[in-house]
C-alpha cells in the first residue's frame, strides 16, 4: 500500500516537471563518465570493477536499488562490523558496561583515542564507544554496498550534527545514529527532526533538557529547591540550522518563545537509562506565538509538536534543506532553478528524502559536464574512495580506526565537530597547505601498507609492471577514469623516467620494474582524485 | 572553481614588476632594527562571555542580574575574587597569568566591542567578523587575508599562517594564506619515498589549470622547502616559557617558532572553542573559568617565549559576540550582543580599558537584554591594521564602511 502511493508520488513528481528529463534513467547519460559521476556522487567512489557491474544491471536499475537499500544484500558489510560490541547496545547497556572513567582522567578526545582501543583485552572506558561508532562509519563507507545509504547517513549526521565530546553525548550517540539517523537517512524529513528533538543527544548537547519555565524552583529531591529557566540554545539552532536557515525569517522573539515551547522536553535518568521524557512540571503552559502562529495556554508536550510541525511546513524549510542536498550531490554553489525544483518536491512530498534526490536526478543540472568533479572531497570521502580505488578492504576495527584519524588529520574528525553546524561542505574548507598534505601522505601510507589492516590489492594495475607506459594508463584508467588532464599525465610520464618508478638493473639492461605502488600514491594525491 | 586568488598566483611575478610598493609603506611594515611587524589574532569561537572576563564590577546592576555566576569584585586578601583593573573593571582571576602584562602596561582591553550587526547566530557572526563585512555575506575573502595582499614587503610564503586544521574565513583570498597543526609534520613524509614523492607531489600541483587545488599545492611546496631550511620547530621555548599543552597551548607555541626562525611571519591567526557557556559556566571556578585559565596561560606563554621581541608583536583576540548581562535558567548564559577584546604586545598603550562603557541597566542594554556595542569592531581592527601593519588606508580592509573614530589603543 505504502509503496503503491509511493510511486504514484513519483509518477506524479516526474510528470509535474516537464522542465527537466524525464526520469534518471530514460533521458540520463548512461555512458562510462555518467557511471563514474554517479558513483562518485551516490557512493564515495567507484572500486575497480564497478563501471562494468553498474552497466550489467542498468545506472537507472542500479540507482533505484540504491534508493532501496533494504532489498540490497549487505551481509558481508554487517560481518565486518559485527565484531563491534557497542553498536548493537542499548544507551543502558553503554551506560552500565562503559561506566564514567575516574575523574582523575581527563575526559577523552574522540580523536584522540589511543591504537590500544581495539587491542584483545576490551577498553571498557567510555572513549571505546566512540572509538567504535568512528570504526564502524568508515568500514562501512568502504564496504557497504548500501552506498547511497551510507552517503545519506553521513549527510544527515552532519545537519544534526552533536559532538562525542560533550558531556554524556558520547552514551547517546549509537543509539542516535542508529535509532535516528540511520533508519530515517532515506525517509522523511519530519521523521529525522522529530527523532533528533525527542533524543537525549540532541536534548543533551543543545542544553533543551535543562531548559524550564522562567523562575521554576525543584520542589522534591536531591535538587530542591534548585531554580532553573529557560535555555534557548536549541531553540535558535533548531531553526537556524535544522529547518529555516539563518535568514528563514525567525526573530529573537519566535527564539525565546520556541524555547518556551520545548521546556519540560527532557532526559530521564540521564545516567543510566537515558531516554526522552515529557515533564509537565517544568512546561510553561503559558500562551505563546510562534512564526506569527498563536499556540493557546494550557498546552503541554504538543507546544513543541505544533513548533515541529510549523516549522516543517514553513516554505524557508524545503528551501534550506533543498540547498542542502543540491549542494551535497551537484555543487558548492546550488544552482537556484534546481534547488526550487527539489524544494518544490520537499513541500508536495513533505520532506520525502527520496523524492528530493530523484528530482535531483532528474535533473540536467546534476549530469551537466559543469558538475563532472565539481565537488572537493571531503576528507571522510577522500579517505573511503582512496581505499575502494584500490579495491582495499579494512579488515579490523583498528584499521578502520587508522582511517578515521587520518580524515580527522585532513580536517574532519568524525563525530568530532564542535559547532552545531556541523562540518562545511564546500571546497575552500578543506583545501589548504596543511590538509592537502595531510592528503598527500595518506596516499602514500596506504600504498606503501603502512596502514596495517588495510588490505589493498594492486595486482590487476601491476599487470604491466615491466612495460612502465602501459602500467601508468593502467593506472589512470582506474583510479581517475579520464579525467586525467593533459599535465597531469605529462608529469606522471615523466615520473617513469625517475630510476626510483623504473626500478631498472643498473646496467639499463633488464626489463623496468616500476613501482606501481608509488605511482599510485601520486595519482591518489594528484588534484584529480580530489575532485568527485 | 576559479579564483581570484589563483589567477594573481600566476601572474604573481609579473603584479610584482608593475607596482613596487612606495618605500614609505615598506618602511612603515618594518621594525627600527628590519625585522617585521607582526600581528597574532586569537578568536575566542562559541562568544565569550565579555562580563566574566573582564568584569565590571563597579557596574552597580551587575552583580544583581548574575545570581550564581557573578565575579567577586576584588577586596583586599581574596585571592579567589577578580583582579582590580581600575577601579571599575576587573580581571577573571583564571586571567591572572595576564596581570604583570597589566602592570607593564604591555596589555589593554576594549570592552562593550562587537558588531552593528544584530545577529545572535554563531555561524553568521564569525562570519561577519572574519569578512569584515557586517550583515553582507558575499565578501569573498577575510579581512586579514586583504590586510595581508595590501602589504608592501617581499612575498613570504609564511607571511600569513593559521594555526589549525583548515584555513579560516579571515584568511581565505587572494593572499596564499597557509595553514597548519603542526610544524614538524608539515611535509610529505615517509622514509625511502619522500623525496621523490615530494617531487612528484609538487610537480602534480606546480603545472595546469589556475584553480584552488594547483594554487593551494604551488603555495604548500614553497612553504614547505622554505620551514625546512629555517628548521623553525627545532626552536624550543625561551626564557622558560612553558605552554599549556592545549590547543591554544601548542598553537601559540608555534607561531612563536615562526617568529623566531625569520620565515617573514607578518599575519598569524589561531583560535580556541569551548566559550558557549549555555549551562553551568561557573564564576569565579568552573567551566569558563577552565578556558580561562587555559587562554591566559597560553598568552602568558606566548609573551614569555618572545620576550624582547614581542616589541614588534600585537597579539589582539577577538569573539563573535558576548553573552547575555543576565544569567539563563542553567546557570549559563545564552547569546549575547557585545564583548571584550585583549590587545597585548609591543605598541599596546595598556594598563587601560578602552571603549565607552554602556552600562548595565535594563534601559542601556542592547534590545532590553545584552550589553551594547559602543566600539564597532572595525575601528579597532582597522587601527590595529594601520598602526601594527603599516597599512595606509586600514579603513578600506572593510568594505562598505567609513571608518570610525580612532580607538587609541596602540601607539
Amino acid at each position: 500500500m505504502m509503496r503503491a502511493l509511493a510511486i504514484a508520488f513519483v509518477a506524479v513528481a516526474l510528470t509535474g516537471c516537464a522542465s527537466s528529463r524525464a526520469a534518471a534513467g530514460a533521458a540520463a547519460p548512461t555512458d562510462d563518465a555518467a557511471i563514474v559521476h554517479v558513483l562518485s556522487r551516490l557512493a564515495f567512489g567507484p572500486r575497480p570493477g564497478d563501471v562494468e557491474r553498474v552497466k550489467a544491471i542498468g545506472l537507472s536499475a542500479w540507482i533505484e536499488r540504491q534508493l532501496d537499500p533494504a532489498r540490497i544484500d549487505d551481509h558481508a558489510a554487517m560481518q565486518t562490523i559485527s565484531v563491534l560490541p557497542t553498536l548493537t547496545m542499548t544507551t543502558a547497556q553503554l551506560q552500565r558496561e562503559y561506566p564514567r572513567p575516574d575523574p582523575r582522567q581527563k575526559s577523552a578526545d574522540p580523536q584522540m583515542a589511543p591504537r590500544e582501543l581495539f587491542q584483545p583485552a576490551p577498553e571498557k572506558r567510555p572513549i571505546r564507544i566512540v572509538a567504535e561508532l568512528q570504526a564502524a562509519r568508515i568500514m562501512l563507507a568502504v564496504e557497504s554496498e548500501r552506498q547511497l545509504q551510507e552517503v545519506m547517513v553521513d549527510f544527515w549526521f552532519n545537519h544534526f550534527n552533536v559532538h562525542a565530546a560533550k558531556g554524556e553525548v558520547k552514551w547517546y550517540l549509537t543509539s542516535y545514529e542508529r535509532d535516528v539517523i540511520r533508519p530515517h537517512a532515506l525517509g522523511k524529513f519530519g521523521d529525522l527532526l522529530r527523532g533528533t528533538a525527542t533524543h537525549p543527544a540532541m536534548l543533551f548537547y543543545l542544553d533543551n533538557w535543562l531548559s524550564a519555565r522562567p523562575d521554576f524552583t525543584v520542589p522534591v529531591g536531591p535538587n530542591r529547591g534548585k531554580r532553573a529557566g529557560l535555555n534557548e540554545n536549541y531553540a535558535r539552532e533548531l531553526m537556524e540550522l535544522h529547518t529555516l536557515g539563518v535568514d528563514g525569517g525567525y526573530t529573537q522573539k519566535d527564539v525565546t518563545e520556541v524555547a518556551r515551547a520545548f521546556t519540560g522536553w527532557t532526559i530521564d535518568r540521564p545516567r543510566d537509562d537515558a531516554r526522552f521524557v515529557f515533564r509537565p512540571l517544568t512546561h510553561d503552559r503559558g500562551e505563546k506565538t510562534v512564526l506569527g502562529t498563536r499556540l493557546p495556554t494550557g498546552g503541554g508536550r504538543e507546544d513543541g509538536e505544533r513548533v515541529l510541525d510549523l516549522l516543517l511546513r514553513h516554505p524557508s524549510t524545503a528551501t534550506f534543506i533543498a540547498t542542502k542536498l543540491v549542494r551535497r550531490f551537484v555543487a558548492d554553489e546550488p544552482p537556484p532553478a534546481l534547488v526550487e525544483r527539489v524544494a518544490a518536491t520537499f513541500r508536495r512530498t513533505e520532506g520525502d528524502v527520496k523524492a528530493m534526490l530523484r528530482t535531483i536526478l532528474a535533473s540536467p543540472e546534476f549530469w551537466a559536464p559543469e558538475a563532472r568533479g565539481a565537488k572537493i572531497k571531503k576528507p571522510f570521502e577522500y579517505v573511503a574512495s582512496a581505499v575502494r580505488a584500490v579495491d582495499g578492504h579494512v579488515a579490523d576495527p583498528r584499521a578502520g580506526f587508522l582511517l578515521v584519524r587520518s580524515a580527522a588529520e585532513m580536517g574532519e574528525g568524525l563525530y568530532g565537530a564542535p559547532p552545531p553546524t556541523g562540518y562545511p561542505d564546500r571546497a575552500e574548507a578543506w583545501v589548504n597547505a596543511g590538509a592537502l598534505l595531510a592528503r598527500m601522505n595518506f596516499a602514500l601510507a596506504l600504498t606503501q601498507g603502512r596502514l596495517p589492516g588495510v588490505t589493498l590489492d594492486l595486482s590487476p594495475l601491476a599487470v604491466d609492471r615491466a612495460a612502465p607506459d602501459a602500467a601508468l594508463e593502467r593506472l589512470l584508467a582506474a583510479l581517475l577514469h579520464g579525467t586525467a588532464s593533459a599535465q597531469t599525465r605529462a608529469v606522471l610520464v615523466a615520473q617513469l623516467a625517475s630510476p626510483e618508478i623504473r626500478r631498472q638493473t643498473p646496467d639499463d639492461r633488464g626489463p623496468a620494474n616500476t613501482d606501481v605502488e608509488k605511482l599510485a600514491a601520486l595519482v591518489i594525491g594528484s588534484p584529480e582524485f580530489q575532485r568527485r | 572553481m576559479l579564483t581570484r586568488r589563483a589567477l594573481l598566483k600566476g601572474s604573481a611575478c609579473a603584479l610584482a614588476a608593475v607596482a613596487a610598493p612606495p618605500r614609505f609603506l615598506a618602511r612603515a611594515a618594518l621594525a627600527a632594527d628590519g625585522r617585521r611587524k607582526v600581528l597574532v589574532a586569537v578568536f575566542q569561537r562559541g562568544a565569550v562571555d565579555g562580563l566574566s572576563m573582564v568584569v565590571p564590577y563597579g557596574d552597580r546592576d551587575y552583580a544583581g542580574a548574575r545570581a550564581s555566576i557573578a565575579i567577586r569584585p576584588p577586596r583586599a586578601g581574596d585571592a579567589g575574587a577578580a583582579t582590580d583593573l581600575d577601579g571599575f573593571f576587573g580581571l577573571h582571576p583564571a586571567l591572572t597569568p595576564l596581570q604583570p602584562l597589566w602592570q607593564s602596561r604591555a596589555l589593554a582591553v576594549v570592552h562593550a566591542c562587537g558588531s552593528p550587526d544584530t545577529t545572535r547566530s554563531h555561524f553568521d557572526a564569525q562570519d561577519y567578523m572574519e569578512s569584515g563585512t557586517p550583515g553582507v555575506k558575499s565578501t569573498p575573502d577575510g579581512w586579514l587575508a586583504r590586510a595581508a595582499t595590501t602589504l608592501p614587503a617581499a612575498r613570504s610564503p609564511f607571511r600569513a599562517v593559521a594555526l589549525g586544521p583548515t584555513l579560516p574565513r579571515v584568511l581565505r583570498g587572494d593572499a596564499g594564506a597557509i595553514s597548519l597543526t603542526s610544524l614538524e609534520r608539515f611535509d610529505v613524509r615517509g622514509a625511502a619515498e619522500a623525496a621523490v614523492a615530494r617531487k612528484g607531489f609538487e610537480s602534480l600541483y606546480e603545472q595546469g589549470v589556475q584553480d584552488l587545488l594547483h594554487g593551494t599545492g604551488r603555495e604548500t611546496f614553497e612553504a614547505v622547502r622554505m620551514l625546512k631550511s629555517a628548521n623553525a620547530s627545532r626552536l624550543s621555548p625561551a626564557n622558560n616559557a612553558e605552554y599549556p599543552r592545549s590547543r591554544l597551548g601548542e598553537s601559540l607555541r608555534q607561531i612563536a617558532q615562526l617568529i623566531r626562525a625569520d620565515v617573514g611571519l607578518e599575519i598569524a591567526f589561531t583560535d580556541a572553542d569551548g566559550w558557549d557557556t549555555h549551562v553551568g559556566q561557573g564564576a569565579e571556578q568552573g567551566q569558563l573559568a577552565n578556558r580561562l585559565r587555559d587562554f591566559a596561560a597560553s598568552l602568558a606563554a606566548f609573551s614569555q617565549d618572545l620576550g624582547d621581541r614581542m616589541a614588534d608583536v600585537v597579539v589582539l583576540t577577538m569573539s563573535e559576540f558576548g553573552r547575555t548581562v543576565a544569567e539563563n535558567g542553567n546557570r549559563g548564559t545564552d547569546h549575547g550582543h557585545a564583548t571584550a577584546m585583549l590587545l597585548l604586545g609591543g605598541g599596546v598603550r595598556g594598563g587601560k580599558v578602552y571603549g565607552r562603557w554602556p552600562g548595565l541597566a535594563r534601559e542601556r542594554l542592547y534590545e532590553g537584554r545584552d550589553l551594547a556595542v559602543t566600539t564597532d569592531f572595525r575601528a579597532l581592527f582597522s587601527e590595529v591594521a594601520g598602526r601594527q601593519l603599516g597599512i595606509a588606508k586600514p579603513a578600506t580592509l572593510f568594505p562598505g564602511w567609513s571608518g570610525g573614530s580612532a580607538v587609541g589603543v596602540l601607539s
